[in-house]
């Protein structure tokens, strides 16, 4: 038996050895890589608090956006409307309103509590079927009215507290 | 577009000088209100029990209810 698995072992080998040589290009082609950023340069980031980011939104200028930016470096006055939201639209990605849009995302977190909550109470629910031990004898009525007595003998808190609600005359509660 | 420059300093002062005898106006209130619902009816309540405390015949009632260690109630 063993010189049969040994003769199966040398054919498997084999056939995975010419599966690896020939179609690794071919998995190169179809494999996708994610785009990596180079953190180590300036990035451009929308932030509330930090107005001005490290570099400009856009770096890429088409020819149109080159002759705006040489109209820029003259008088400003000279420069429409539209061409300073454009170039408004150069340096910047979201303006600050839209920055500041309120999202939906409180309805998630909302969401995504309750339902811990509940599932923490079905875990608890669990719990006190499968693992709690049985409570203490002394949790019973009898024994809880004998605690009670013996409270109210040794005066326990008899100026605001529990025995000064207690009419010792009458035996009663007040 | 000419936009008036915003205020560009003293914004936490401005924010303190509104802000902060609120604060201290409603910690007073808060002391003054703690001191005249909570501690002086508590201060009268104290006075007014240990006015008329016997403390033998309190000690006697502990003491037949059975609860003392070092004496026993009279009957044993």
């Amino acid at each position: 038996m063993l010189r049969q698995t040994a003769v199966h072992m040398r054919g498997l080998l084999a056939r995975r050895a010419s599966a690896a040589v020939t179609s690794s290009s071919v998995r190169m082609a179809s494999h996708e890589v994610s785009e990596t950023v180079d953190m180590s340069r300036p990035m451009y980031y929308d932030r509330v608090d930090v107005p001005l980011p490290d570099k400009p939104y856009k770096d890429l200028l088409t020819d149109a956006d080159k002759t705006l930016k040489q109209k820029e470096k003259g008088p400003w006055s000279q420069l429409s409307k539209e061409e300073k939201i454009a170039l408004y639209r150069l340096m910047f990605h979201q303006t600050y309103p839209e920055m500041k849009q309120k999202t939906s995302e409180w309805k998630t977190v909302l969401g995504g509590i309750f339902f811990f909550l509940g599932f923490t109470g079905l875990v608890v629910w669990w719990q006190r079927i499968y693992v709690y031990p049985p409570l203490p004898k002394t949790f019973e009525g009898d024994s809880q009215a004998m605690q009670l007595k013996r409270m109210l003998d040794m005066r326990v808190n008899p100026v605001q507290g529990f025995s000064a609600k207690w009419d010792y005359e009458k035996g009663q509660w007040k | 577009m000419s936009l008036a420059k915003p205020m560009m300093r003293g914004l936490l002062a401005k924010r303190l000088r509104f802000h902060l005898p609120i604060a201290f106006g409603l910690s007073f209130v808060a002391a003054i209100a703690f001191k005249y619902m909570v501690t002086e009816p508590r201060k009268q309540a104290y006075a007014d029990f240990y006015k008329q405390y016997d403390s033998v015949k309190e000690f006697n009632a502990m003491r037949e209810a059975g609860i003392f260690q070092s004496v026993r109630p009279s009957g044993e």
